[in-house]
């Protein structure tokens, strides 16, 4: 964590959310731009507050929704989509295992997600030139999870609730509660990549 | 000859199913916590000290490892002294499957056919190979695969002149490709020689050997040093946020080929590498 001293107004909330794990910068979703203004690629966070869930198919239909111009079921503003589709919940449990999918294959659909109101996307791995563009234009952030740490992370899961698109099983769109679900910032608002250069496409 | 009822087959299959979603190989366990032990670079060891904590999350609370819980593939090895009674030896292993989905809280993740795309609910049909055995037992072994890491899997048709190099650099293509999106650190698995699809069939199966063992034949078990060593240089590192920890280990398993052909396949696994083994 490297404090910049431009960020001057940040700085209370940076004291007040290392305690604890000074690592960690502690966030509540849904963001403001100005909070996601101060995250640079490599901060560590905590994220807490509500995010939705979606994936591969929800995010087909989510976009031909925006196509032929239909109402969604969800709205978009201020939001963040954590890429992803648990398995299911065992019994006395809010959700099962819930770590991030592959981000790449959402990466035609998000500049139009971004573009309508759309403010952070956590997942895991690299984003294509144009999604990075986007963040960039919309002051956005794309957060990574650790891939592969679904137990771990589902723990940090207090509710999930199914609220579109029920069919589509563990695809559907769930809104989720988060409790300090531990991140890492991949690409911030600048568009600067943790990842460097390298991209699917 | 002996006789072994489907149901029991049925039954084992079920219990790999949950077993494996939720409990890594020793040696798996082991190598990710020595990596937590021994990394040096600070994300990546964060990261390494998540996957090892999951992984003991998993084990006392039954969550599954991933949620990605697999296409379930079956290696079957079949004694020729062995009769199958009471039904289909396929569909006994499918049963298995489906019941160990549903009863094991797993995500079905399997569609029935690849593009109209809809999914079968049960987590069928298994991906199954069989190898015939001069014995009077079946040894199976369960893999669920999860697609982050076996979508960046790839196969190349080398040239014979390639050789040694030809192999590294397709391998290192192929992890360099992969990076950070199939869940670093990584198994690999490679195939050398055979066929176009035995090649691949190699690829995986090497991703089934314990990654505390080396490959028997000496020049194969030095590629595989060689190519750990080169793979690690690249950085990508756990979770692909840096350090030395891209790959735990490379298995490679070989085929004899065709005078013309040098065929290369990369199976890439994750650092859920999952298998399970019984014998019947
Ligand atoms: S690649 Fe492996 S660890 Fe990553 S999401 Fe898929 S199954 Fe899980």
């Amino acid at each position: 964590m490297i404090l910049v001293w431009k960020d001057i107004q940040n700085f209370t909330f940076y004291l007040s959310s290392w305690i604890g794990d000074s690592m960690s910068i502690k966030i509540t979703a849904p963001f403001n731009k100005e909070l996601l203004k101060s995250l640079r690629a490599g901060d560590q966070v905590m994220i807490s507050g509500v995010v939705f869930s979606a994936r591969d198919a929800a995010h087909k239909r989510i976009h031909n929704a925006l196509i032929n111009g239909e109402e969604l079921p969800i709205s978009l503003k201020d939001i963040t989509i954590y890429y992803m589709g648990p398995s299911p919940a065992g019994p006395g449990r809010v959700i099962g295992s819930a770590g991030p999918t592959t981000s790449g294959r959402m990466d035609s659909y998000t500049p139009a997600l971004l573009d309508r109101g759309m403010v952070a996307m956590i997942g895991k791995g690299y984003r294509s030139p144009k999604v990075k563009e986007s963040i960039k234009k919309n002051g956005a952030v794309y957060f990574g999870a650790v891939g592969g740490a679904g137990a771990l992370l589902s723990k940090t899961i207090s509710a999930a609730e199914c609220i579109a698109y029920p069919d589509l099983g563990a695809e559907a769109i769930y809104r989720l509660e988060l409790n300090d679900f531990p991140a890492f910032v991949i690409i911030d608002a600048n568009g600067t990549d943790l990842y460097g250069e390298t991209t699917c496409e | 000859m002996r006789e072994i009822e489907v149901a029991v087959v049925t039954q084992n299959i079920k219990e790999m199913c949950i077993e494996a979603n939720h409990f890594l190989s020793r040696d798996m366990i082991d190598c990710l916590h020595s990596a937590k032990e021994t990394e040096t670079n600070s994300l990546g060891r964060q990261v390494l000290e998540q996957l090892n904590q999951n992984l003991e999350i998993a084990g006392k609370e039954m969550i599954p490892i991933c949620q990605d819980t697999g296409m379930a593939v079956v290696f079957v090895e079949l004694g020729q002294e062995v009769r199958v009674v009471g039904g289909s030896l396929n569909e006994a292993i499918n049963e298995g499957v489906r019941q160990g989905y549903r009863e094991g809280y797993l995500r079905n993740s399997v569609v029935n056919d690849p593009l109209k795309r809809i999914n079968t609910n049960d987590n069928t049909p298994a991906v199954i190979h069989y190898e015939i055995t001069c014995s009077d037992k079946i040894t199976m072994t369960l893999a669920p695969k999860g697609f982050g890491s076996e979508n960046m899997s790839r196969l190349f048709m080398l040239k014979p002149s390639d050789g040694y190099k030809g192999v590294i650099d397709a391998v290192i293509t192929a992890v360099r490709e992969a990076g950070a999106n199939a869940c670093p650190p990584l198994v690999i698995g490679v195939g050398i020689g055979g066929t176009f699809e035995k090649c691949a069939y190699l690829s995986k199966k090497a991703l089934t050997r314990p990654v505390n063992e080396m490959s028997a034949i000496s020049h194969i078990s030095q590629l595989e040093e060689e190519l750990l060593a080169e793979i690690n240089k690249l950085g990508i590192g756990a979770g692909g946020l840096g350090g030395k920890y891209t790959a735990l280990k490379v298995n490679i398993e070989t085929y004899p080929t065709h005078i013309a052909g040098l065929p290369v396949a990369v199976n890439i696994g994750c650092h859920v590498n999952r298998h399970v083994t019984r014998t019947l």
